[in-house]
């Protein structure tokens, strides 16, 4: 570490090309994503090969910003815009959750009661849906996609529950061991962690793979089918997202990337980690409990 | 790439690019600013174009030009051009240009960040010209007549073209956040030693405000999106009744976005005012903390009055309530803002230079737009204006100077800085007058086509209403082809012109004015001192 990590330079990066190599992938994958929906045949190698121009850019863009850290271009400033950055991209993401959150709740407080013939709007109910009655679960007076079981909270959501509260303490285990610069308690902790993510999404899938088979409980269950998968599908792709932020970063760690008073991209994927935790307890509250 | 960043670990020392790579790999804020400029200028001509159609097409009453599928499919990418393309991208692109160099900043505080969230703008663009023309192509569905707010079961039905625009709005959503956030960094982290944040100047707030905005109601457009995206191809009813869900929810997302995004719009051009009436008045703005109180009023209020875009669903009495009071509530910190600027000039040794018109024409158009808002807000009365030419020519007085004129004034006011040369001060006249009065031919007649009973988003219309719109239409052609002039001055000016002093108006104030005409690739790389 010289001293020029300190120094109060400004930091501007070289011209990169990294920027506009993602808007092509980006733009790739989701041109693949509307030929594939459409059923256009081609549309799946689309995606796989913006897949593959994303996952290179996201390498190389990371390899350049890892390579000015350690080279101790970046200040304090530079630290500290990474940050705040990395703080309010959490807070559009707490906002994108908050839409769904929204949609449900929606449904449930108000929507559904209206079908049911109470309040404001309910003698429509009358006209349309005469005899329905309104009550959660459910899947709607069409009685979209047949009768099915919703989720029980207590098996695996509550498992998953304990799973990821205990990859948040052990994320921050990790973290006191980065502080004292006890590399190895990083490294455990990173492992423990990483391995309590991947058994969440793996029992994540096993619980959608027995709702579809055993609960006939699919994405055209009506409203309550609706809301179930795209939050936890939404969440369990975050959680997905966050595992592998953790996986580089658990390269890293093995690297001796981090040192006890430099290792903002450790804290960035701890946030993200514990944000998506939070995001679970509301899930497991408001989509499995309730 | 790695091998050059890691030999030369001297921040300071950068060449100007040049080439192509300058501006495809750029991290230098003011040429992001000038690509998004130019961006913004290519849509406005696109979007332009498209409205040229619409009017031609109501220049007499029957069907014409278009057929009322097209035309719908014109109505709705004139809106989404205009909106995401024209107006958002210029306000970013005022943004990256006068931010640092306001602030005593050497760039944005996260240069790449910021050349991504330029780059992504031409992939979204390219989505949505595809969602106008793919269904002219054999198997590419119908068209999008759903309008820019797309609700279903419409957009439901709707064919492939609707799939492209979806992703164009997440990435166009996309790039609005990255922005957003690298503009609140910067603000935030990037300031000059000493600036504290209530003596930045009044364009970097009303730009941390709408960032802010954006951050917060943009993912749940996105997340509304794609609920409409899963409710087409999976199966899910979140907006079918049939399922439990509900149509009206839609509304509530998008009006969650849409209604805040008004203030999105308006916002950065109320900060270009705020720096333009000073200049020209030869006075410090009036009242500099009640302009931010206002500002974070009517930011705060426009987040929670998303409803009044909706009387007309049949929502509880209670609720229709709440949202028109929230509403003209609303008028209070707007008319603070209106009478600050009225306050500024008040008594200044007023000069009347093309930016200052613009500023008076906000001023007295803006106030319009809103004195019809008013009208709007009142339930019982809406229940007549509402989905009326009315509305058409509402928001037309709203957006258009609120948005699209202070635009025009912070181009025209920044114009000698950004290029070193003073733009043909009597064309620019021209351009105003032929401006203001091709718009207000335009789009004042429409309210009284409303009142009378025009229905918007229609192709045909009745006789009765033949004369209005015969004006309008007229009107429609000399505010367009108006902008060709436009087009014209900023060439020229950028080509050359009567060479530019550092404060190139007399009357400027601020860090930015300290600096050369046109400033050096690089500036403030030493940070300016704050008294």
């Amino acid at each position: 570490m010289s001293a020029k990590a300190q120094s109060d330079d400004y930091f501007i990066p070289d011209p990169s090309p990294w920027p506009i190599v993602g808007m092509f992938s980006v733009f790739t994958m989701l041109m693949g994503v509307a030929l594939t929906i459409n059923g256009v045949g081609v549309g799946k190698w689309v995606i796989f090969a913006g897949l593959l121009l994303f996952a290179f850019l996201l390498y190389r863009w990371f390899r350049d910003v890892v390579d000015e850290s350690l080279s101790n271009r970046y200040n304090k400033q530079v630290d500290t815009s990474f940050r705040m950055g990395m703080f309010w991209f959490i807070a559009s993401e707490v906002f994108f959750f908050l839409s769904f959150f929204g949609a449900l709740y929606y449904i449930r407080v108000i929507a559904l009661p209206w079908l049911g013939g109470e309040g404001y709007l309910g003698s429509t109910q009358e006209l349309l849906y005469p005899g329905f009655e309104a009550a959660w679960p459910s899947h709607g007076p069409g009685e979209m996609g047949g009768d099915f079981t919703p989720m029980g909270a207590w098996g695996i959501p509550a498992i998953n529950t304990l799973i990821l509260l205990t990859s948040g303490a052990t994320i921050t285990w990790a973290h006191w061991g980065l502080k004292v610069d006890n590399q190895k308690q990083l490294i455990n902790g990173l492992i423990a962690t990483v391995a309590l993510g991947l058994i969440f999404v793996v029992l994540q899938m096993y619980e959608y793979g027995h709702a579809y088979a055993d609960l006939n409980l699919t994405l055209g269950s009506g409203a309550y089918g609706s809301t179930f998968y795209m939050l936890t599908g939404f969440h369990g792709f975050h959680v997905t997202m966050g595992a592998i932020m953790l996986m580089a970063i658990l390269g890293r760690s093995m690297k001796k990337h981090f040192s006890a008073h430099n290792h903002f991209a450790f804290e960035a994927v701890a946030w993200y980690w514990h944000f998506v935790d939070v995001v679970w307890l509301g899930l497991f509250v408001f989509v499995y409990w309730l | 790439m790695s091998t050059t960043t890691l030999t030369h670990d001297d921040a300071h020392h950068h060449e100007t690019p040049t080439g192509w790579r300058r501006w495809l790999y750029s991290t230098n804020h003011k040429d992001i600013g000038t690509l998004y400029l130019l961006f913004a200028l290519t849509m406005l001509f696109l979007g332009g174009a498209s409205a040229m159609v619409i009017r031609a097409e109501l220049f007499m009453p029957g069907i014409q030009l278009v057929d009322p599928d097209l035309y719908n499919n014109l109505v709705t990418n004139h809106a989404l051009i205009m909106i995401f393309g024209a107006v958002m991208p210029a306000a970013a692109g005022l943004a990256n240009w006068m931010i640092p160099m306001m602030i005593g900043a050497p760039d944005m505080a996260l240069p790449r960040m910021n050349n991504l969230s330029f780059w992504i703008l031409p992939a979204a663009a390219t989505m949505l010209i595809l969602s106008f023309v793919v269904p002219f192509f054999p198997g590419g569905g119908t068209q999008i007549n759903t309008g820019w707010t797309l609700y279903p079961p419409l957009s439901i039905q709707v064919g492939m073209s609707m799939d492209f625009l979806i992703f164009a709005i997440h990435l166009l959503g996309a790039s609005s956040i990255l922005a957003s956030i690298n503009i609140i960094v910067t603000l935030l982290n990037m300031r000059a030693p000493g600036m504290k944040l209530m003596q930045m100047p009044m364009f970097c707030w009303t730009w941390l405000v709408t960032a802010f905005l954006l951050i917060l109601v943009v993912p749940v457009l996105a997340g509304g999106v794609t609920m409409l995206l899963f409710d087409r191809h999976f199966g899910t009813s979140f907006f079918d009744a049939a399922g439990g869900g509900d149509p009206v929810l839609f509304q509530h997302l998008f009006w969650f976005f849409g209604h805040p995004e008004v203030y999105i719009l308006l916002l950065p051009s109320i900060g270009v005012l705020s720096h333009v009436i000073p200049t020209f008045s030869r006075k410090p703005l009036f009242g500099y903390n009640s302009m931010v109180g206002a500002m974070l009023a009517v930011a705060t209020i426009g987040m929670v009055v998303w409803a009044h875009h909706q009387y007309t669903v049949g929502m509880s009495l209670g609720a229709v309530t709440y949202f028109m009071i929230g509403t003209i509530i609303i008028s209070i910190p707007v008319g603070l803002m209106i009478f600050n600027f009225i306050a500024t000039m008040w008594r200044g040794a007023m000069t009347f230079e093309t930016p200052m018109l613009f500023a008076i024409a906000i001023i007295l158009m803006f106030t319009f737009g809103g004195l019809s808002g008013v009208m709007l807000a009142v339930v019982p009365a809406d229940m007549q204006y509402h989905d009326s030419m009315f509305v058409v020519a509402h928001f037309h007085y709203v957006l258009m100077p609120g948005a699209v004129f202070g635009l025009f004034a912070g181009v025209f006011y920044w114009l000698p800085k950004w290029t070193g040369h003073m733009y043909d001060e009597r064309l620019g006249k021209i351009f105003f007058w032929t401006n203001i009065v091709g718009f207000n031919i335009t789009f004042f007649p429409q309210h009284f086509l409303g009142l009378a009973g025009m229905p918007r988003r229609i192709i045909d219309y009745n006789v009765m209403f033949t004369e209005f719109n015969v004006l309008s239409s007229f009107g429609a052609m000399i505010f367009g082809f108006s902008h060709l002039l436009l087009l014209y001055i900023v060439i020229s000016t950028i080509r050359g012109g009567q060479k530019a002093k550092a404060r190139a108006w007399e009357g400027a104030d601020g860090l930015e004015w300290e600096l050369d005409s046109p400033p050096t690739f690089h500036t403030w790389e030493v940070a300016p001192t704050i008294k």
